[in-house]
């Protein structure tokens, strides 16, 4: 597996080898999906969207539906004007979404294509609407493709009234359906009137009933975005993915906002809950307390399962980033932190990190899996920790491996199950546990093989 | 049927519905006129199709099996992600050679290469490949933004096979070009006829063949080539599933090709009939009887006794080893319907297994494919070329002076002709039932539509409509990738195809789609007197 990797790591200038992020519009896609009865439109050639669409259908195992212009060479050379008329025309007809929240790709933005103004000269029935995103695939990644679609429900949505609707807005960040689910259930503990946007619970995770709806219940419906403008605050969860668009919101309709990390763990967790509570006014109910009060106490009784253990991290900056800082609380040694997102901030931030935790650990934003299996051949690792994605260098390397992020794509319930809260992090520590300890049994003479660990 | 489809059709707005009526059919014996469907136009936007790009069809399916190039994808970053390791090609890697199936190469371009331009970029990640992995051949694909930009690939290509001393070659493959997967099947075969087929020499003996257009998805290439390999047949070259550029260039030097995809190697098939004299033979290794056919029709070919003897001794030894199985799992698909959405070929081939299998095909459509695919060859001179097609290169090529030799005489030819697809195929739709459907680029609408006006028992198509069928409580079965299963192909493929297709219909939790409380009363009552 792997064979052709040689140890010896070189600098490279122009050949990225195995990825570690993909582009942006696929994340303006799964922004766009969390809204209610929203069609995402994919601005390109047909290939873009259907790569798209397969990407997450994979991961979730539930259905993506967006559309796209299917640009042909004669649009690529005079404009997709028409294709993205026609196609708004055809979706609102055919598929009756609410809105349509359009994206572009690297092919309408190289061309230059003036989206506000196309969309000024289409069919837009009456009570629908149509939102758009740039989101050049040549800049950043999906994450920011996320974020500059948060960005533009801002732009569009958001309105400030006048009338303070009491709210929290919660921007929860490139995770999953579960976690959406995990944060909200915290936020309700409180008894706190939140707006969650985007938000694809109930959306990318609906249930079997045996009747097809191409519209599933979940989303934040239109109104609500409209109404982020008159919240109390916005907390915005993962910097990478969520600061952009509470900062787009503070700018407009003045609603101010704080920036944490995904809450990923115990600290980052505490700080959610504590932020909450400071904005409510509402202690900390007991009920979140007795949760971190579980997972502490697995974290004492059990730290001999993976306490100095090496792992190596990949995969979106803001999940790597809070996963960096549990991974430090358990007394894991993070000794490489990797994320394909470009971003000087997350080298700083992991660095920061990894030197007052006192750990001689590698750190690159804009790496590859290719140099990450380089670092690991020099120096190997107790446990990898990522996408799917990270399989071929575990058998190369035959590294225990814990499957964390986007994409999943050879293993199934993942998006069921939150990673953030109290509830994420125990279920953190059983997925790294079980590892290691599957290893120890794995590898275990028959004398040495343990009843009780 | 027909006033069913129209009131389906209704709903769209009149110029998506008068496109779309050319591109339904219903199956008719009776018509006097042979049908003929419209096919390989472009995608009306705003519909929800489930084609791809001309980059998929050079890259992703063509190029990409060849385990030993650097395919090197130039562009952003997500045109190579997607592509990396998402199709089943699967391929082993024999001795020291390179095998890079597990890799992706990106130029990841940036803003500032949009801006400024990539050449520089690509040769510095050409550079790089040949340090590292030393490579003898490197392909470079185009993505969307790269013929807009000006980027002279072709020249890079031809700078870099100069100072490396290795074969490089470039694919104009921009995903805008022509209207679906099927112009960047063009593009790949046109490369490789041009650069890699007939550059090698070697010497191979008469029992020689190609396999064409098959490209082992989930091991079907291994299975054909066991049972071709057991009977005595020489593989020269495997165009392109598990397959080597190194092989590729001896390709020439078989005696015959043997196709299974025609819409994606057609293409080559003809150019190498052209400049080398071979025939190429359609078969169909997707179900137990056509394979038992696809067999005689290949030793048909050659003609020989010893041949025909060994086949037929195969073809018994395999039958008893698969037989017990299959009937087992007959028992569960007998009477059960199929609709098939697929590609440009299995939509076809699968049709055959299903029928072993007991299964009736109510429905059959292609992504991609021509109308010749639909309709058979015959229609090919009545093929108009639109602005979309016309941008595809039709590559002339002409009889090579050294390699070209014809393996059948005259009169030969003509017998066999008429009893083997001997440079001929005959298309999905003559061999349908009447009355069942056929639906060029089936969109997601007609999907839904379809799938509660049929209710097949199996709906087969891909990853985007998968669950959207099974969450209307239909069993959906993938043929792209198989569910990650596979062999399907061949004698113990159709086994492993029957038990998934058993799996699917028998696993427990369709009868737990509805709960209890929804059917049955839960408040009981008792009298009071």
């Amino acid at each position: 597996m792997l064979d052709f990797t040689p140890k010896e790591y070189v600098d490279r200038k122009g050949l990225v080898i195995n990825p570690a992020k993909t582009c942006q519009p696929v994340g303006a896609m799964y922004a766009a999906l969390g809204i209610h009865k929203c069609l995402p439109h994919s601005h390109g050639s047909q290939g873009c969207c259907a790569y798209h669409r397969k990407f997450l259908t994979r991961h979730f195992r539930d259905p993506v539906m967006a559309s796209t212009s299917s640009f042909t060479e004669g649009a690529a050379v005079f404009g997709g004007g028409t294709n993205l008329k026609t196609a708004i025309k055809n979706v609102f007809s055919i598929y009756n979404p609410d809105i349509i929240a359009i994206h572009t790709t690297c092919l309408s933005e190289t061309i230059g294509d003036d989206i506000p103004a196309i969309i000024l000269q289409s069919q837009v029935p009456e009570g629908k609407i149509v939102i758009h995103a740039n989101t050049p695939s040549y800049v950043g990644s999906h994450i920011t493709g996320f974020s500059n679609m948060v960005k533009g429900m801002v732009k569009y949505l958001s309105k400030n009234s006048g009338v303070p609707n009491g709210k929290i807005n919660v921007i929860p960040g490139f995770v999953n359906p579960a976690d959406m689910r995990e944060m909200k259930r915290i936020l309700k503990a409180f008894g706190a009137e939140f707006i969650m946007f985007p938000d694809t619970s109930g959306v990318l995770d609906a249930p079997m009933t045996g009747k097809y709806e191409m519209y599933p219940s979940g989303g934040t419906k239109v109104e609500e975005l409209i109404d982020t403008g008159n919240s109390k605050a916005t907390i915005a969860l993962g910097s990478f993915a969520s600061a952009d668009g509470a900062f787009e919101l503070d700018k407009k309709c003045k609603v101010p906002y704080t920036v944490l990390k995904t809450p990923i763990g115990i600290e980052a967790t505490d700080r959610f809950l504590m932020e909450i509570s400071k904005i409510t006014g509402k202690e900390i109910p007991y009920e979140l307390e007795e949760e971190r009060g579980q997972v502490v106490d697995v974290m004492v009784d059990c730290h001999y399962h993976y306490h100095g253990k090496k792992v190596a991290i990949f995969g979106d900056p803001d999940l790597v980033i809070a996963l960096t800082e549990f991974a430090i609380s358990l007394g894991m040694i993070p000794k490489y932190v990797l994320t394909g997102t470009p971003g000087d901030s997350f080298e700083k931030e992991v660095g920061e990190m990894l030197k007052a935790a006192g750990v001689d650990g590698k750190v690159k934003a804009a790496g590859d899996l290719f140099t990450l299996h380089q670092w690991i051949k020099e120096e190997p690792v107790d446990l990898l920790m990522g996408t799917t994605h990270g399989k071929y260098i575990a058998r190369a390397e035959d590294i225990p491996f814990v499957r964390i992020g986007f994409p999943i794509l050879d293993r199934s319930v993942h998006s069921y199950m939150p990673l953030v809260g109290y509830r994420g992090a125990m279920r953190i520590i059983e997925m790294i546990s079980n590892t290691l300890l599957d290893r120890q049994d794995r590898d275990a003479a028959d004398e040495d093989l343990e009843l009780i660990m | 049927m027909k006033q069913k489809l129209d009131k389906i059709l209704e709903k769209y707005p009149a110029a998506v519905f008068k496109n779309r009526k050319q591109h339904i059919v219903v199956k008719d014996d009776s018509a006097e006129q042979p049908q003929t469907i419209a096919a390989n136009v472009r995608t009306i936007p705003g519909i929800i199709t489930n084609r791809g790009c001309c980059y998929a069809g050079c890259k992703g399916v063509v190029l990409g099996p060849l385990r030993d190039a650097v395919v090197l994808t130039h562009g952003p970053i997500g045109c190579g992600y997607y592509t990396w390791g998402t199709r089943r090609n699967k391929g082993r890697t024999k001795g020291d050679e390179l095998n890079l199936l597990a890799y992706c190469f990106s130029t990841d371009l940036q803003e500032s290469d949009i801006v400024f331009g990539g050449e520089k970029k690509l040769y510095q990640a050409i550079r790089e490949a040949v340090d590292i992995f030393k490579p003898k051949t490197i392909f470079i694909c185009a993505t969307c933004p790269v013929g807009l930009i000006g980027d002279d690939i072709h020249a890079v290509a031809l700078r870099a096979q100069k100072e490396f001393g290795i074969k490089v070659v470039a694919f104009s493959c921009e995903g805008y070009k022509g209207v679906s997967q099927s112009g960047g099947h063009h593009i790949a075969n046109n490369g490789l006829i041009k650069h890699i087929i007939g550059t090698g020499e070697k010497a191979v003996g008469k029992y020689s063949i190609n396999l064409l257009g098959e490209y082992n998805i989930g091991g079907d290439g291994w299975e054909i080539e066991r049972i071709l390999k057991k009977i005595g047949y020489e593989i020269v070259a495997l165009i392109p599933g598990n397959g080597t550029v190194e092989d590729l260039k001896y390709a020439h030097k078989a005696t015959l090709n043997v196709i299974q995809c025609h819409r994606s190697i057609n293409y080559i098939g003809d150019m190498m009939r052209t400049k080398y004299g071979q025939d190429w033979l359609k078969v169909n290794f997707i179900g137990i009887s056509s394979t038992i056919k696809s067999l005689r029709d290949l030793a048909r070919y050659f003609d020989d006794p010893d041949l025909y003897a060994r086949t037929e001794a195969v073809i018994a030894e395999e039958l008893e080893e698969i037989t017990p199985q299959i009937e087992e799992y007959r028992k569960i698909c007998k009477g059960k319907t199929a609709a098939l959405f697929v590609g440009g070929s299995r939509a076809y081939h699968y049709q055959h297994l299903f029928k072993d299998l007991g299964v009736e095909t109510v429905l059959a459509g292609y992504e991609f494919a021509h109308r010749d695919d639909y309709e058979g060859r015959e229609v090919l001179p009545t093929i108009k070329e639109d602005g979309d097609s016309k941008n595809i290169e039709n590559l002339e090529v002409e009889p090579d002076p050294k390699h070209y030799r014809i393996f059948l005489s005259k009169e030969k030819y003509e017998q066999l002709k008429n009893e083997i697809q001997l440079n001929d195929y005959t298309g999905m739709i003559r061999e349908m039932k009447n009355g069942s459907l056929v639906i060029d680029d089936l969109n997601h609408y007609e999907t839904e539509e379809i799938l509660k006006l049929l209710k097949p028992d199996i709906f087969c198509s891909g990853i985007k409509d998968k669950y959207v069928a099974h969450k209307a409580g239909i069993f959906s079965k993938q043929l792209h990738s198989y569910d990650y299963s596979g062999p399907y192909a061949g004698f113990r493929g159709a086994v492993i195809f029957a038990r998934d297709i058993a799996m699917g219909l028998k696993t427990p939790s369709w009868k737990l789609v509805t709960p209890p409380w929804k059917t049955q009363p839960i408040i009981e009552g008792s009298y009071v007197c």
